[in-house]
C-alpha cells in the first residue's frame, strides 16, 4: 500500500511544483492571464472544464485507491475465487446517465461561446467609400517568418508590431501568402489559422488594465509548424488607450519619405535605396499589391522593439542580422536577397534604418 | 510430419521466419520490428527533451529538429504502435477464438512484410538526404514547400506501410467472423477479440482515405498534380481534411486494442469476470461508430465556422459516455476482485489514473471555443501523450509481459519488470503532466527551440529530466528480455495461473496448428469454466483427424520488396536521373510478376495426418 | 464440406460454388470487407473531386459544362452497364457448372470493357488537346484522379477476368476456381456501380454547370 501511496504522493507532488514554479506564466504570454474579453470567455471556459473534470477524477480515485487497496491478494485469500459477478444494471446506467448530464453543463456554454467568439457582422457593414463604418479592421498576413499588418480603412501597413487601441473590439482578416501559419496572441485569444487559399475573420478585445500590467506589450506567436524558423515567428503587440491609437495612425499617415540625419545616414540610405528597397517598403502608405510585398514594411523600424522578431533592437544585432540572416532565422527569405555588406555599409544601413521613427 | 521440433540451423530459422506464414511467427516478426522502431522513436524524442532542456540550445539545428519530431510522431505511430498492436494481435487473436490460423495465413504474411519494407524505407530518409520535415500531419503547404526527398519518403513509405495495414485490417475482420471454434458466439469473443474486430473494421474504413490523401501528396510533389497548389486553383485544406478522417479514427484503431489487452489483464489478475461485458462491448463499437464522426475537431482553428465547430464539439464530447463507461467497468471488476500485482496488472492499474487524466483534457479540447487557445500547444501536446502514452503505451508493455509467455514460453522477470514499470511511470508523468501548463503559458508545440524569460524554463527542463526515466526503463526492459531468453526456464500452459481465455489452455508457446482438436467453447471466459468445473483442459469439439495447413511462401517478401525499390524510382525521377525509371519499372516487375505467380500457382496447402498428431503425445495443444 | 480438389459433376456441384469451401468463405467475405475499403477511397476521391471542380487559375482553361459530352458518355455507360449483365450470365453458368458459357459470357464481358476503356482513352485525349490536362489545374487534376482511378480499375479487371480465363481453361471448374471467379465477377460489379456514381455525379452535374 505504501508503494501505491507514494505515487500518488508524487504525482500530487509535481502539480504542486509545477504551479509553485511556474505560477501562470508571464502575463503578455500567458492564456492563464486573460487580458481581453475573448481570452476572458476562453479562461472561463477552461475553469468550468476544468472543475468537472476535476470532479470526474475525483470519484474514480476515490474508487480506484478504494479498489486497489481493499481487494489485494494475500497470503491469507490467496486460493479464494471471487464471485463472478455479470454486471450491475443500476450502476451501468448511473455511470451513463451522470456524464451525460455533466457534458451538457458543458456542451451548452461551448456552442454559445463558439457562435459568439465567431460573431464578426460589424466588418460587413460598409460606408458608401467601401470603408468598414464602426469597427477597425486589420487584415494579417503570415508570411515565412514574419507578419504585416495592414490597416485596409486607414491606408496603413505595417509589420513585426501589430498596434490596437485598447478596449474596442479590433476585427482581423488572416490569411497567409506561403504556407500555413496561426495567429495567436496566447494573453488576448486563441488563435486562428492563416490559411493560404482563403481568409479567415475573427475579433479580439485587448483590456486596457491588463495592457498596463504588462507594460502596454503583448507577445504574438505563430502556432502552426511552418519550416524551420517557426519557434522564431514571434509577433509584439503593441496597445495604445483609444486617443494614443488615433494619434498613431496621424501620426502613420503623415510619415513621408523619411529624411536621413548625418551623412553616414545617408550613405545607408542610398545603400537602401539600391539593395533593399526592391523588397522592403519604407512608407507606412505602401499602395503596392501584397504580391508585391514580399518584405516586412520598415516605415517605424527605429521604433520596433525586435529585431527579426526575436532579437533585442539594438545596433549590434541588427547588424549581426544583416551580415547573415540565416544564422538568426534558419530558412528565412532574406539570405542572399542582396549583396555581401562590408563593415561601413552595416554601420551606415543601421544609422539609417534606426532613424526610421515616427516624429515625437 | 514430425520434423517440425528439431532443432533448426541459423540460416533455416532465418528462411523459416521469411517465409512464414503461422501467424505466432508473424506476431513475433511484429514485436521485434514494431520492438525496433519503437527504439527509433524513442531515441528521437530523447533527442527532442535535450534540445528543449534549455531556452536557445543548439543540440540539433533548426531543420533537423523538424526532420527529428516529423520522424518521432511518424515513426511512433505508424512503425512502433500499430505494428506493436498487430503484435499482439496475431499471437492472441486466432488462439482467444479457437482458430488454428487467421482467413488469409499468406496476406497475414504479406501485410508484415509491406509494413516492414515500408518503415524502412522511411527511415532511409536518414542517409539520402534528409528525413520528412513537415510533421506527422505533413499539412500540405508545407510538404509542397518542402525541397528536399524527406516528404517523398514519407508519403511513399506510408503508402506501402499503409496497405500492408489494411490487408492486416480485412485478414482479422475475416478470421473474427469466419473462424471462431464451436460455440464461440460473438458475444463469448474475449474483449481484447472484440476490440481487435472493431479495430480492423476502423482500419478498413480510415485508411483509404489516408491513402487517397498521400496519392494527392504524391502526385502534386512527384508528377505534376495541383491539389494542394492554390495559385492553380488548389485547396489545402483538402488534405487537412482527408488525413484527419483518417488520422482520427487513427487514434481509436491504436487506443481500442489497448483497452482490449488491459480488459484481459484486470479479469485476469483480479480472477473475475470481467465487470459489464454486454456493456464493454456496446462501448467498443460505439467508440468506433463516434471515431469516424469528429475529426474536424482537429481543425477547430482552421475557419470551418461556428455551425461545424459546434457540431463536431458535441460530437466529440459524446465519445467520453462510453470511454467513462469503460474506466468504471474496469474499476468494478476489481472490485470485490482477488487482485494479484503482477508487472502486467501494475501497468493495467496505473493505466486507469492516467488514461483519465488523458481523457479528460480530451474533453477540455473538445470545447471548441476554449480549444482556440490549446490548439497546436503544448497542452495539445500533454494531451495525446496522455492518451498514447498513458493509454496505448502502457498496454503494449503490459501486453509484452502478459502475453510473453505465450509467445515465447518463457516468464519475464518480475522484479525488473516492476522497476521499468515504476522509473516509466514517474518519468512519464514527470514528462508530460507539466507541458499541459507550458501549453497553457503560450508554448506552441513544434518550436526547434524557444527564447529565454517567457517562463517556460523550468517546465521544459523538469519535462527532460522525466524523458529519461523513460528511456532508462526502457533499457532496463530489454536487459530483462535478453536475460530472461537465455536463462529459458519453459511455462506451461497457464503462466499466470489465472488465465480465462482460450489462449491459456494450450501450451506456451503453441504448436504451429494451435489446437490439435477445436475446442468446444461454452461460455464467455471458457477456459475459466473448464477449470472451475475441475478440469485441466478444454473439451473437444470435434474427433482426432487431419489438419488442413497452409504452405509456407517467400512471395510476401518479394512482393513488398519490389514496391521497396520501385518507390525509389518514383522518388528520383523528378531529379531527371536516367537510371529512376528503369528502377521504377523493374521495382513494379518484381511485385507484379511475384503477384502473378501467387495467383497462377495453385496452393492448396498440406495436411497434418491424424497418426502423426496422435504421435505427439502430450506435446501438441490437445484441446 | 467440400474439399478444394475434389472433381464434380453437373449433379454433384453445390449450388453456391463459391461459398462452399472455408477458403472460399473467407475469399468471399474479406473481398466484400475490400470493396468496403474501396468504397471509402472513392467515396474521397469524389469529395476531393467536388471541391475542386471547375477551379481553375484564370479563365481561359475549359470548365465542366466546356468539355462534357452527353454522346460519349451515354455510350460508355451502355457498354459498362451491359458489361455488368453479361458477367452476372457468366456466373449463373458458373453455378451451373456450364464451363464453356462461363468463359463465352466472360470474354464478351471482357470486350465490352476493353471498349469502354477505348472510349475513355478517347476521351481524355480530347479534353487534352482542349487544353485539360492532369497539370494544367486542380480541376484537371481531381477530374483525371477520379475518372482515371476508375480506369485504372477496369483495366486490372479486364486483366485479372482474362488471366483467370486462360489460367482455368484446360482445367475447368473447381471449388478452387469458382469462388476466384466469382469474386471477379463482384470487383466487375463494383466498378459498374462506381461509374453509375461517376456519370451522375461527374458528367451529369458537370453538364449542368
Amino acid at each position: 500500500m505504501r508503494k501505491r501511496l507514494h505515487k500518488w504522493r508524487l504525482i500530487s507532488i509535481f502539480a504542486i511544483l509545477a504551479l509553485a514554479l511556474s505560477g501562470c506564466g508571464e502575463p503578455f504570454l500567458s492564456t492563464l492571464t486573460p487580458a481581453g474579453e475573448v481570452a476572458k470567455k476562453q479562461y472561463d471556459l477552461m475553469i468550468l472544464s476544468t472543475v468537472i473534470m476535476v470532479l470526474v477524477i475525483i470519484v474514480v480515485t476515490v474508487i480506484f485507491i478504494y479498489v486497489i487497496a481493499r481487494f489485494r491478494r494475500t497470503k491469507k485469500n490467496e486460493n479464494s475465487i471471487p464471485k463472478q459477478v455479470e454486471g450491475n444494471h443500476k450502476l451501468e446506467i448511473i455511470w451513463t446517465v451522470i456524464p451525460i448530464l455533466l457534458l451538457l453543463v458543458l456542451a451548452v456554454p461551448t456552442v454559445s461561446y463558439t457562435f459568439q467568439l465567431a460573431d464578426v457582422s460589424p466588418m460587413k457593414q460598409k460606408d458608401k467609400d467601401g470603408k468598414t463604418k464602426d469597427a477597425l479592421v486589420v487584415n494579417v498576413r503570415a508570411n515565412l517568418y514574419w507578419w504585416e499588418f495592414e490597416y485596409p480603412d486607414l491606408g496603413i501597413v505595417t509589420s513585426q508590431d501589430l498596434f490596437v487601441p485598447t478596449d474596442k473590439k479590433v476585427y482581423f482578416n488572416v490569411k497567409s501568402s506561403d504556407v500555413k501559419h496561426s495567429f495567436w496572441i496566447p494573453a488576448v485569444g486563441g488563435k486562428t489559422d492563416t490559411n493560404p487559399e482563403g481568409v479567415n475573420q475573427f475579433w479580439l478585445e485587448f483590456d486596457g488594465k491588463g495592457s498596463e500590467k504588462v507594460k502596454n506589450q503583448f507577445y504574438g506567436k505563430c502556432a502552426e509548424l511552418c519550416g524551420p524558423s517557426h519557434a522564431y515567428m514571434d509577433f509584439k503587440v503593441q496597445t495604445l488607450s483609444q486617443d494614443d491609437f488615433k494619434q498613431w495612425t496621424q501620426d502613420m499617415k503623415n510619415l513621408k519619405k523619411p529624411a536621413a540625419e548625418g551623412n553616414l545616414a545617408k550613405e545607408g540610405e542610398e545603400i537602401y535605396n539600391k539593395s533593399c528597397i526592391g523588397c522592403h517598403a519604407n512608407t507606412a502608405n505602401d499602395s503596392r499589391p501584397e504580391q508585391a510585398r514580399t518584405a516586412p514594411n520598415l516605415a517605424n523600424f527605429g521604433d520596433r522593439t525586435r529585431i527579426a522578431g526575436i532579437l533585442e533592437h539594438n545596433e549590434e544585432n541588427l547588424k549581426k542580422w544583416m551580415q547573415d540572416p540565416e544564422q538568426v532565422k534558419p530558412g528565412n527569405l532574406m539570405t542572399g536577397k542582396y549583396q555581401k555588406l562590408d563593415e561601413h555599409e552595416l554601420d551606415a544601413l543601421t544609422a539609417y534604418l534606426m532613424g526610421l521613427k515616427l516624429e515625437q | 510430419m514430425s520434423t517440425y521440433a528439431h532443432k533448426k540451423s541459423f540460416g533455416a530459422t532465418v528462411w523459416d521466419y521469411l517465409t512464414t506464414v503461422d501467424h505466432k511467427k508473424i506476431g513475433i516478426l511484429y514485436l521485434i520490428a514494431g520492438g525496433f522502431f519503437f527504439l527509433v522513436g524513442g531515441l528521437e524524442a530523447l533527442f527532442i527533451r535535450v534540445q528543449l532542456a534549455v531556452p536557445n540550445n543548439d543540440f540539433v539545428s533548426a531543420g533537423l529538429y523538424n526532420e527529428i519530431l516529423t520522424m518521432h510522431g511518424t515513426t511512433m505511430i505508424f512503425l512502433a504502435a500499430m505494428p506493436l498492436i498487430f503484435a499482439f494481435m496475431n499471437a492472441a487473436i486466432p488462439l482467444q477464438i479457437g482458430a488454428r490460423d487467421v482467413a488469409f495465413p499468406f496476406l497475414n504474411s504479406l501485410g508484415f512484410w509491406l509494413f516492414f519494407f515500408g518503415g524502412v524505407f522511411l527511415n532511409c530518409s536518414w542517409f539520402l538526404g534528409g528525413a520528412p520535415d513537415a510533421g506527422w500531419t505533413s499539412y500540405a503547404s508545407l510538404t509542397l514547400e518542402s525541397d528536399t526527398h524527406g516528404v517523398d519518403f514519407y508519403i511513399l513509405g506510408l503508402q506501402i506501410s499503409g496497405i500492408g495495414t489494411l490487408i492486416g485490417g480485412i485478414n482479422f475482420l475475416v478470421t473474427i467472423v469466419n473462424m471462431r471454434a464451436p460455440g464461440m458466439t460473438y458475444m463469448r469473443m474475449p474483449l481484447f477479440t472484440w476490440s481487435a474486430f472493431v479495430t480492423s473494421a476502423l482500419i478498413l474504413f480510415a485508411f483509404p482515405a489516408l491513402t487517397v490523401g498521400l496519392f494527392l501528396l504524391m502526385f502534386d510533389r512527384l508528377f505534376g498534380g495541383n491539389f494542394f497548389d492554390v495559385s492553380a486553383g488548389g485547396n489545402t485544406i483538402i488534405w487537412e481534411h482527408l488525413f484527419w478522417i483518417f488520422g482520427h479514427p487513427e487514434v481509436y484503431i491504436l487506443i481500442l486494442p489497448a483497452f482490449g489487452i488491459f480488459s484481459e489483464i484486470f479479469a485476469t489478475f483480479s480472477r473475475k469476470r470481467l465487470f459489464g461485458y454486454s456493456s464493454m462491448v456496446f462501448a467498443t463499437v460505439l467508440i468506433g461508430f463516434l471515431g469516424f464522426m469528429v475529426w474536424a475537431h482537429h481543425m477547430f482553428t482552421v475557419g470551418m465556422g461556428p455551425i461545424a465547430n459546434a457540431i463536431f464539439a458535441v460530437a466529440t464530447m459524446a465519445i467520453a459516455v462510453p470511454t467513462g463507461i469503460k474506466i468504471f467497468n474496469w474499476l468494478f471488476t476489481m472490485w470485490g476482485g482477488n487482485i494479484k500485482f503482477t508487472t502486467p496488472m501494475l501497468y493495467a492499474i496505473a493505466f486507469i489514473p492516467s488514461f483519465v487524466a488523458g481523457g479528460v483534457t480530451g474533453i477540455m479540447n473538445a470545447v471548441a471555443a476554449a480549444d482556440y487557445q490549446y490548439h497546436d500547444s503544448y497542452f495539445v501536446v500533454a494531451h495525446f501523450h496522455y492518451v498514447i502514452v498513458g493509454g496505448v503505451v502502457l498496454a503494449l508493455l503490459a501486453g509484452t509481459h502478459y502475453y510473453w509467455p505465450k509467445m515465447f514460453g518463457t516468464l519475464l522477470n518480475e522484479a525488473l519488470g516492476k522497476i521499468t514499470f515504476w522509473l516509466f511511470l514517474i518519468g512519464f508523468h514527470l514528462t508530460f503532466f507539466i507541458q499541459h501548463f507550458l501549453g497553457l503559458m503560450g508554448m506552441p508545440r513544434r518550436v526547434f527551440t524557444y527564447l529565454p524569460n517567457q517562463g517556460w524554463e523550468t517546465g521544459n527542463l523538469i519535462s527532460s529530466i522525466g524523458a529519461f526515466f523513460m528511456g532508462v526503463a526502457v533499457i532496463i526492459l530489454l536487459i530483462n528480455i535478453v536475460m530472461t531468453q537465455v536463462k529459458n526456464v519453459r511455462v506451461g500452459n497457464d503462466p499466470w495461473e489465472d488465465g480465462r481465455s482460450l489462449e491459456w489452455a494450450i501450451p506456451s508457446p503453441p504448436p504451429f496448428y494451435n489446437f490439435k482438436q477445436l475446442p468446444l467453447v461454452r461460455g464467455l471466459d471458457p477456459y475459466w469454466i473448464e477449470k472451475m468445473e475441475g478440469k485441466k483442459e478444454m473439451t473437444p469439439a470435434e474427433p482426432l483427424g487431419d489438419i488442413h495447413m497452409p504452405n509456407p511462401s517467400f512471395l510476401p517478401v518479394t512482393i513488398s520488396f519490389g514496391l521497396f525499390v520501385a518507390a525509389f524510382g518514383a522518388m528520383y525521377h523528378v531529379d531527371d536521373k536516367n537510371w529512376a525509371l528503369p528502377v521504377l519499372i523493374i521495382g513494379m516487375g518484381i511485385t507484379l510478376i511475384s503477384m502473378l505467380i501467387r495467383s497462377v500457382k495453385d496452393d492448396h496447402g498440406f495436411h497434418i495426418h491424424k497418426e502423426d498428431l496422435e504421435n505427439e503425445d502430450d506435446k501438441g495443444g490437445r484441446a | 464440406m467440400a474439399a478444394v480438389q475434389d472433381k464434380f459433376t453437373e449433379m454433384t456441384w453445390p449450388s453456391s460454388p463459391e461459398k462452399a469451401t472455408l477458403e472460399a468463405k473467407n475469399k468471399f467475405l474479406g473481398f466484400w470487407f475490400f470493396l468496403g475499403g474501396e468504397t471509402v477511397l472513392f467515396g474521397s476521391l469524389f469529395a476531393t473531386y467536388l471541391a475542386l471542380k471547375d477551379k481553375v487559375p484564370d479563365s481561359s482553361h475549359p470548365l465542366a459544362k466546356d468539355l462534357y459530352s452527353m454522346e460519349l458518355t451515354f455510350a460508355a455507360t451502355m457498354l459498362l452497364l451491359t458489361s455488368s449483365l453479361t458477367s452476372v450470365y457468366a456466373m449463373y453458368h458458373m453455378k451451373n457448372f456450364n464451363f464453356q458459357r462461363m468463359q463465352a459470357w466472360l470474354l464478351i464481358t471482357v470486350l465490352l470493357g476493353a471498349a469502354f476503356l477505348g472510349l475513355e482513352i478517347y476521351e481524355f485525349s480530347h479534353y487534352v488537346h482542349e487544353g485539360h490536362t492532369f497539370t494544367s489545374s486542380a480541376f484537371g487534376s481531381a477530374f483525371y484522379s477520379l475518372v482515371g482511378f476508375h480506369g485504372g480499375h477496369v483495366a486490372f479487371g479486364l486483366l485479372w477476368i482474362l488471366s483467370l480465363m486462360v489460367r482455368n481453361a484446360k482445367r475447368g471448374l473447381d471449388l478452387y476456381n469458382a469462388p476466384k471467379f466469382y469474386v471477379a465477377s463482384l470487383y466487375w460489379h463494383f466498378i459498374d456501380v462506381v461509374w453509375v456514381f461517376i456519370f451522375t455525379v461527374v458528367y451529369l452535374m458537370g453538364m449542368v454547370g
